[in-house]
């Protein structure tokens, strides 16, 4: 029976990780077609991977892209976790929800509107467009969404075991660090792959905040759309999801064997003491 | 001490939501009184609220909206349920995510490719001896490609709360004689409530106030109020319309949410 | 903790070598001292060998930024806080900007080869005697159709889209004037009617399309038409001659009736800055060996003359995207609207898509 089921579930998940994946491969197999657009596929090609590497300015767009999703999810993460404790210390219910209904806006408003109102809260402040004004916005359009990620761990978590950390004498910084944070880990490490996502997905707003040469990759394909979309950017997006793809599967062998290398150690430690 | 350290830590995320929520919140509320010539006005709430073009609009998105995420638990709810049992299950769930890294208009014209009249999924069909579907522009195209893009938003959040779940609890309900069934209606699905309840969140809000796929995919057969606030944005540059159906936007988020927050049970006091 | 400290720590690391390889980049293509030229264009819209010949020409290195929607350009040129010296609007967009104080005047006697542009394209009632704006491309609105479906030659009338053979056929580019624009022409009205009546009745009109409309899309409506998922589409020149580099079998005419002829313009918008270079870029621009080249790249009609003759035989005699004299006499450009009226304009396009 159990043995059935599982199969079935394997069966499953094989049909919607394909779903999940066929665009992608749509779209890369795309990238070597000897034609201009993804509507007929005119034999085997390397010429816009060429185009691309010739290609300077849109290398450094990739790599500028690449960096405010990486900075913008890292910060946004710490200060989202952070918020999911003070949501989660909160004692009124009322207030909890407010707190919560006053996260979740960013989420909700549509991209022009943030984009407009961050843009004129930019230039009111004289924060000039470009970078800065980019990370910024990217940071704050990130946070509701760790949030939102971490929270549901933290409900989770049986307050008897903070009690009991606070009873023995550890300190705040002890608790969240020795027991809050591992507890909440999964949620953490969710919600800055969510984060990279809204940064790497955004087009709306990062077009308002941006200005003076700095640019993302979705706002230029976006702006090339009138001209119609060219397959060098299909050949991009094929090398950053490969490379995505090798990073995460390395990366969690890696934390894989350190994980269970640790848990040795801990055990050692423990009968060592 | 303890209080001191407490207020530190809570700085940045209160700094933020005064600076990048309260802060825009209040520019778009007000901009909301202010017609197209810049007076102040009450008048963009009552067109608003007494235009059919608006309430049907709104009524539209609404229905799109619950359809999209409906569809999203659906395929999601088994996906994490699956994923949480497997072995590499964080490597899984990883994999999950990746492809909401590609750009969404990228992804939108692989779909156009695959779902057109000559696209791979009709010659599969020609294949085997099917005839050609107009897929395109249809209802099911856009809510199915809509749910697409949702999937990896719903599956984490859903996912996230499973592998809190202790073994022991699926051992003990087995052990008390519970079928497969009963132990994923009576223990799991009750377990997991949070998540699911962060993933409506997720998906159903921003699903209201979709128009990129609903022209792409749609062909604007469907005009949700994200074509509208799109509108009056970038077209017209009412921004005063814009703003009051955000405002719109942020009240039905407000209801959602506590239509989708239940009193939780306060172990703690 | 001290796991997340580490990873904190990697990822600021990878940062600095991201942060250090793209100033590299943007370094080896050119230096981003004084002698730069900001441009604020449409994406993909100017050839990338001409930047390079200006720099090597006159020393001074664009920049290119990029937008996908005059109404967004309008937005981030009017807030300030970026540095554009030229954008490229579309003709209302140009009176737009004008009425708004966004735009410097150009300086004449800074400016060579303008006798370059034909006299049909200079002048238009969006800038009364060009004193802000310099024609970049042109073009007009269109039906576009597939000779596999329908008779080469036998669609060329507005009036002829209600018939019914073109039941769900048809996909129209999502654009408020544009679609208002056809319809009110096809009942001989003027594009820029401000009269109410005429403007309802050009809606109600298009409420009769409906049934024949297969679809409302944008940018895409190329990758649609190339597929072959409608045989009939309502589009600018410039989106049609893309598609039909793509499919043999699309033709494009533009209805003797009438239509909307478009342009693109550079002007120099408020933010501007360096001056010497402005003039540079505009003055290279002109040239006709330029223009040419830029146009070859493009694929758009352009209106420098000079430059036309250089064009390939082919390309000159193509009456699609050139057509004879008296088609452009027909011709009418968009002019900018009161807000009231624009607001109106889009309240009856809205009304008409989601009229099912």
């Amino acid at each position: 029976m159990a043995n059935r089921s599982s199969k079935l579930g394997r069966l499953y998940i094989i049909i919607v990780f394909l779903l999940l994946y066929i665009p992608i491969v749509y779209l890369i197999l795309y990238s070597f077609s000897k034609g201009t657009t993804m509507t007929n596929f005119n034999g085997f090609t390397l010429t816009h991977y060429g185009e691309l590497f010739a290609d300077k300015r849109m290398l450094a767009i990739f790599l500028d892209t690449i960096l405010i999703a990486l900075l913008s999810s890292t910060f946004s993460t710490i200060i989202g976790t952070m918020g999911a404790l003070a949501v989660n210390n909160t004692k009124r219910r009322h207030q909890r929800e407010t707190l919560l209904s006053l996260n979740n806006i960013l989420l909700v408003s549509p991209d022009v509107i943030i984009g407009a109102s961050f843009l004129i809260f930019f230039t009111a402040l004289k924060v000039p467009l470009g970078f800065w004004s980019v990370l910024l916005s990217h940071i704050a359009f990130e946070i509701p969404i760790v949030l939102l990620m971490v929270l549901p761990r933290l409900d989770e978590m049986s307050p008897s075991l903070i009690n009991a950390a606070n009873d023995l004498g550890a300190t705040t910084g002890q608790t969240l660090s020795r027991i809050v944070l591992p507890v909440i880990q999964p949620g953490i490490i969710a919600g800055f792959f969510m984060a990279i996502t809204y940064s790497l997905d955004d087009f709306a707003v990062t077009f308002f905040v941006t200005g003076n040469g700095f640019s993302t990759l979705s706002v230029e394909i976006y702006s090339r759309a009138r001209q119609g979309i060219s397959l060098e950017i299909n050949a991009l997006a094929g090398i950053m999801f490969i490379f995505s793809l090798i990073l995460v599967v390395v990366y969690y062998f890696i934390e894989n064997h350190n994980a269970s290398k640790l848990k040795k150690q801990d055990k050692l430690e423990v009968t060592g003491k | 001490m303890r209080r001191s350290f407490k207020t530190m830590f809570y700085t940045p995320y209160m700094l933020w939501l005064v600076l990048f929520v309260i802060s825009p919140v209040a520019l778009i509320v007000y901009y909301s009184f202010f017609n197209i010539h810049h007076q102040f006005t009450f008048s963009n709430y009552q067109e608003f609220f007494s235009s059919g073009t608006y309430l049907t609009m709104t009524a539209n998105s609404v229905l799109y909206a619950f359809l999209i995420t409906l569809f999203s638990i659906l395929i999601s709810y088994p996906m994490a349920l699956v994923i949480s049992k497997l072995k590499h299950r964080d490597l899984w769930i990883l994999l999950v995510i990746l492809p909401t890294w590609i750009n969404l208009l990228l992804k939108a014209y692989a779909f156009i490719g695959l779902l057109s009249h000559d696209g791979l999924v009709n010659n599969i069909f020609q294949f085997f001896g099917l005839p050609v579907q107009h897929m395109l522009f249809t209802d099911a195209s856009f809510i199915l490609v809509a749910a697409y893009i949702q999937i990896p938003f719903m599956i984490l959040p859903i996912y996230n709360s499973m592998t809190d779940i202790s073994e022991s609890y699926i051992k003990a309900s087995r052990d008390l004689g519970a079928t497969n069934w009963q132990t994923l209606t009576k223990i799991i699905i009750p377990l997991t409530m949070p998540g699911i309840k962060s993933g409506i969140q997720i998906v159903f809000i921003p699903s209201l106030s979709l128009f990129m796929l609903s022209r792409l995919i749609g062909g604007n057969k469907v005009i949700t109020l994200g074509t509208a606030v799109e509108e009056h944005f970038l077209t017209t540059m009412n921004w005063g319309m814009g703003s009051t159906i955000g405002v719109v936007l942020i009240i039905s988020m407000v209801i959602v949410m506590l239509l989708t927050t239940t009193k939780r049970n306060r172990r703690r006091s | 903790m001290k796991k997340f400290a580490m990873v904190f720590i990697a990822i600021l690391a990878i940062c600095a070598g991201l942060a250090y390889g793209s100033n590299q980049l943007t370094k080896s293509t050119g230096d981003s001292g004084n002698k730069v030229l900001n441009l604020y264009n449409w994406g993909d819209y100017i050839d990338p060998n001409l930047l390079t010949k200006f720099q090597k020409e006159t020393g001074y290195h664009v920049n290119v930024d990029t937008f996908d929607s005059n109404e967004a350009m309008y937005t981030k040129v009017q807030q300030g806080g970026t540095n554009y010296d030229l954008t490229v609007p579309s003709d209302y967009m140009v009176q737009k900007m004008k009425a708004d104080h966004l735009l410097v005047p150009l300086d004449k006697s800074k400016l060579t080869g303008l006798n370059n542009y034909g006299a049909s394209f200079m002048n238009k009632s969006f800038d009364p005697g060009n004193k802000y704006s310099i024609p970049y491309f042109w073009g007009t609105l269109g039906i576009i159709y597939n000779d596999q479906d329908v008779k080469t030659g036998s669609l060329e009338h507005w009036n002829q889209l209600w018939s019914k053979k073109y039941r769900n056929d048809i996909m129209l580019i999502d654009s408020a004037r544009d679609i208002m624009g056809f319809s009110l022409i096809s009942m001989g009205h003027s594009v820029n009617t401000t009269n109410s009546r005429e403007m309802i009745a050009a809606k109600d009109k298009l409420n009769r399309l409906s049934p024949n409309v297969k679809a409302v899309v944008a940018d895409e409506i190329k990758m649609y038409m190339a597929e072959g998922e409608a045989p009939v589409a309502v589009d600018w020149s410039g989106e049609a001659t893309e598609m039909m580099s793509q499919n043999a079998h699309l033709h494009y005419v533009v209805p003797t009736e009438g239509s909307n002829m478009w342009f693109d313009n550079l002007v120099i918008p408020k933010t501007a800055k360096h001056y010497k270079a402005i003039y540079a870029f505009l003055n290279f621009m002109s040239k006709p060996e330029n223009a040419a080249q830029n146009a070859r790249y493009i694929g758009y009609s352009t209106p420098n003359t000079a430059a036309f003759k250089l064009l390939p035989k082919k390309v000159r005699e193509d009456k699609q995207f050139y057509p004879p004299q008296k088609v452009i006499d027909k011709l009418q450009v968009y002019r900018n609207l009161s807000a009231q009226k624009v607001q109106q304009y889009n309240d009856l396009y809205l009304e008409f898509k989601m009229n099912k």
